[in-house]
């Protein structure tokens, strides 16, 4: 009818969208989003002397990011320990990708090839771990590692080994403990671009005299490229984020950035510090989230 | 002059699944293509020539049979060894490479340098006429150009023989006539043997040498398209390729009797009893005095084709004859339903049809 | 004539087959070692003593365990009523409307859980709810509660988005054809039509709530124990198959609820 009517309905549908989502936008702002803003805030705020903050502007906790200042005779240098536990985060999760990209890409291959009605039954197979406990998961593995273990009892049985290895309370450990339990995080969205491959492209290529490695080179990963971006975003920024995995395999001393957030919010009592890496933390985890949105969309408009 | 067996298929089985579910796709189908023809397997959905074509690819893997290239038998040999290279239906190409790319992708594979795959890979988008898309990716190209990227990826590695798994059936009808005209040329200019597989019979029998004609797993007839045409060995090949009348009569005296009464001059060739005649509609003339031999029949209807004028009829017995006049020159045939006339089949035109 | 060959897979690549079943293996592998150690009668966790209930009981007598068992449920419950309804509202506000202003913002917004590590929520929360504890001397589940509602809403909130997504509009075009009020119709075809995937958000709801390890440990207060944070705890000091017999326990659940999951949304065709 009239234009003015038109106007005045969509008004109306943004009005109803926006009264039914309130609800939810409330509850996320209190019991998620908001909460964060308190940390950005402490972050800037003067550290107090056990616990929480004085309510001072400081800039203090951001320098202890990455530098300290020697106590005895004031010079700056880097702060060796905070970049210890930074790198480890970094070099974990990276070879974390790298682990569940190596035994994923094979497994997403796996289950895209099956006929298409157990399709269904290998996915449910990948899925159960994914929402199985992830406590569950790390105590689990940690019965295959520790030193009465599964791992070490097999390899002393049979005469590969003499002593058990310590892998538990290693870096080793954290590391098998997160590919273990990202690896389906890897494998689905592999899965996904498998699954739109177009199998006559292989077939072409054998035509062309290509031998299968040449054809997984040229034709099948450029073209699966979008899941391989999305899945090692999704395996890298969990990874960063561990708290439960490092915590349980590392023990206390071989610690990821959450640990190292948690300790200045128990012992460590520098709440404004613990606020300055949970913001650290959260920027990288948007930056890697950003390239992951920006990726899948221009894969969208491909098709 | 020899003529040397390009392929040849020896009693190909291939059954896919087991038991009682099992589909037999060919039945021991055995056929020679000989060096630098254009042979075309034509049949309708399912009757097993693409799965012919894949066994020759190395796509498939023959249940019992062999297939041999050039006398060699590459039963065993997986595709990435065979010289033998395939147009897609679905053209498949790379979709993440460019034109020159897919084109120069075999070569690439079969370790050519640079500079050769380069110069080849321009002398092949020349012979399809597609210099100027060199450096476009498949999305970008109309389906006729993708069709002729994927015939010059096919043919850059020099195979010895091309495979076209109905290749042109998506495109529309004029580009589909002027491709079958491409393709003609492209075979004889190369020299290189084609197997071409079309359940369009029309198309088979403008663009082939011989071919080869399959129903349910079997191969019933080879010939040159003027042999399937007018000698077809059973009904079926009678009935797929072009229109066709069927009579049915019994043997007497070296000639048949037809159903209707009249008796008609047919290569009987010692048969007895009951069999069935087939005759082209062009074969069969309405003739002003009639003769011996002639069927008497009663116009059901025409219809004015332009250049031809089909003429539907009904003999004594009520069997449905077709027959083929060139339209006179004023359009009018002065028939009309109802009318008795006389038809005059054609000396030699009618085939008895084995089966 | 030609001898029987292996036929040629155009899909088999080098390596992938047996890469996957190891891949397969060594995910399982670690859980069936744990259920089957959850009932080991002898007391260490690598040496079989055969065939018991024995930690299925200790673990169903413990009262630290019980406790935590009927909070976990109790939490699970609550965040799983909470966050399913206010997720429904937002799905119906959001879905089906054509874009509109800001709808972005509260895609963000809805989402946001998923997105931020639960470390930094986990410590924002500590600190605003041990301000508010500190001001108005409110203790009790309510902290934890919110906090589970909190996450939950995006686990909720896509299944019901997909299955009104994949509603046809049409059926609410012909109630409204046939004098339904708006109401009418929603309480008549809508929200049957939407029920399974209301269902599934609940559920998966409630098992990301009984899951839940990181947040539920910095909000609760001291003797607020959940199952997982229970566990936590045992994990630090002398490890018994009873942390076996109760993982088990959690993961039947989960099995069984992920399965009701499967089975009540539409298979993707």
């Amino acid at each position: 009818m009239s234009i003015a009517t038109e106007s005045g309905r969509s008004r109306q549908t943004a009005r109803n969208g926006w009264l039914l989502s309130l609800p939810a936008l409330v509850l996320l702002t209190i019991g998620a989003a908001g909460p964060l803003l308190i940390v950005l805030v402490y972050s800037f705020m003067e550290k107090g002397q056990y616990t929480g903050v004085t309510g001072n502007f400081s800039l203090q906790a951001w320098f202890e990011v990455l530098f300290r200042r020697d106590i005895f005779d004031g010079t700056v240098s880097l702060a060796d320990a905070h970049l210890t536990i930074l790198w480890r985060s970094v070099r974990l999760s990276f070879l974390t990708t790298l682990i569940t990209f190596g035994l994923g890409l094979p497994t997403a291959w796996f289950i895209a090839t099956r006929p298409a009605q157990s399709r269904a039954f290998w996915l449910f197979l990948i899925t159960i771990p994914f929402w199985t406990n992830l406590l569950i998961r790390t105590f689990a593995i940690m019965e295959v590692i520790r030193n009465e273990g599964l791992l070490n009892t097999a390899l002393l049985a049979m005469g590969v080994i003499e002593q058990p290895i310590q892998i538990l309370y290693t870096d080793t450990a954290v590391l098998i403990g997160m590919a273990y339990v990202y690896l389906p995080l890897m494998v689905l969205p592999l899965f996904a671009a498998i699954d739109r491959f177009d199998f006559k492209l292989l077939e072409a290529g054998y035509d062309l005299y290509a031998s299968r490695w040449a054809l997984l080179r040229r034709v099948v990963m450029p073209i699966i490229r979008p899941g391989i971006i999305a899945g090692s975003i999704l395996v890298f920024v969990p990874s960063l984020g561990a708290y439960v995995t490092p915590r349980v395999l590392g023990g206390g001393t071989n610690m990821m950035i959450g640990n190292f957030i948690e300790l200045q919010f128990g012992q460590g009592r520098n709440w404004p510090l613990g606020s300055a890496l949970s913001m650290v933390l959260l920027t990288v985890v948007m930056a890697a989230l950003l390239v992951y949105v920006r990726v899948s969309s221009r894969n969208d408009a491909h098709g | 002059m020899s003529i040397t067996t390009a392929v040849e298929a020896r009693d190909v089985v291939k059954i896919y699944g087991k038991g009682t579910q099992a589909v037999h796709a060919l039945n021991g189908v055995s056929l020679s293509i000989r060096a630098g023809e254009f042979f075309t397997l034509l049949g309708p959905s399912g009757c097993g020539k693409t799965t012919l074509l894949r066994c020759i690819a190395g796509f498939e893997t023959p249940t019992s049979g062999a297939i041999l290239l050039s006398e060699r038998d590459i039963t065993a040999a997986p595709p990435n060894q065979r010289p033998v290279n395939t147009v897609f239906q679905s053209y498949a190409l790379f979709p993440h490479m460019t034109v020159a790319e897919n084109v120069g992708f075999g070569l690439q594979m079969q370790g050519k340098r640079r500079v050769e795959v380069a110069s080849t890979v321009s002398r092949m988008l020349a012979l399809v006429k597609l210099d100027t898309l060199a450096d476009r990716k498949p999305q970008q190209l109309s389906g006729g150009q993708q069709q002729r990227v994927a015939l010059a990826r096919a043919l850059a590695p020099a195979p010895e023989v091309l495979l076209l798994d109905e290749p042109l059936s998506a495109l529309d009808l004029k580009l589909r006539k002027e491709m079958q005209g491409e393709l003609k040329r492209l075979q004889h200019e190369t020299g290189i043997t084609f197997v071409f597989v079309t359940h369009d019979q029309e198309e088979a029998l403008t663009m082939s040498d011989r071919i080869g004609v399959m129903q349910s797993g079997n191969l019933l007839q080879i010939g040159s398209p003027r042999d399937i045409y007018n000698r077809p060995v059973n009904r079926f090949v009678a009935d797929f390729i072009g229109e066709t009348n069927f009579l049915t009569g019994t043997v007497e005296n070296g000639s048949v009797r037809l159903r209707s009464g009249e008796v008609v001059a047919a290569p009987v060739d010692g048969r007895s009893g009951t069999l069935t005649l087939t005759v082209r509609p062009e074969q069969v003339r309405i003739v002003a005095e009639p003769a011996p031999g002639d069927l008497p029949a009663t116009v059901r209807d025409i219809t004015y084709f332009g250049t031809d004028t089909h003429c539907q009829l009904q003999l004594n017995d009520g069997t449905q004859v077709v027959a083929r006049l060139q339209s006179p020159p004023s359009g009018e045939t002065g028939l009309e339903p109802g009318a008795l006339v006389n038809l005059r089949l054609t000396q030699g035109a009618v085939q008895v049809l084995g089966d | 004539m030609a001898e029987v060959t292996k036929p040629f897979s155009v899909t088999a690549l080098p390596g992938f087959g047996a890469i996957a079943a190891t891949a397969f293996v060594l995910l399982y592998a670690p859980i069936i070692t744990l259920v089957i150690y959850s009932f080991n009668a002898s007391n260490s966790v690598n040496v079989w003593g055969g065939f018991s209930l024995h930690w299925y009981e200790v673990a169903w007598q413990n009262a630290a365990v019980q406790d935590a068992a009927i909070r976990s449920l109790i939490i699970a419950a609550s965040a799983a009523v909470v966050a399913t309804t206010v997720a429904t509202m937002a799905a119906l506000g959001t879905t089906r409307r054509g874009r509109f202003k800001g709808q972005t913002l509260i895609y963000v917004l809805i989402n946001q859980p998923l997105m931020v590590p639960e470390i930094v929520t986990a410590v924002a929360l500590l600190i605003m709810f041990g301000a508010i504890r500190a001001v108005t001397g409110i203790q009790g589940l309510g902290y934890v509660i919110l906090a589970h509602s909190a996450f939950c809403v995006p686990f909720a909130y896509l299944p019901i988005r997909a299955r009104l997504e994949g509603m046809d509009i049409a059926l609410e075009v012909a109630a409204a054809d046939l004098y339904a009020t708006p109401w009418q119709t929603f309480r008549h075809v809508t929200l049957p039509l939407m029920a399974p995937g209301v269902l599934a958000g609940a559920m998966l709801a409630f098992v990301i709530s009984l899951d839940d390890v990181i947040i539920t440990e910095f909000v609760k207060s001291a003797g607020q124990d959940t199952l997982p944070t229970y566990m936590l705890g045992q994990m630090r000091r002398a490890i018994t198959p009873e942390v076996n017999a109760i993982s088990t326990t959690l993961l039947a659940l989960t099995v069984i609820l992920l399965t009701g999951f499967f089975l009540i949304t539409p298979k993707r065709s």
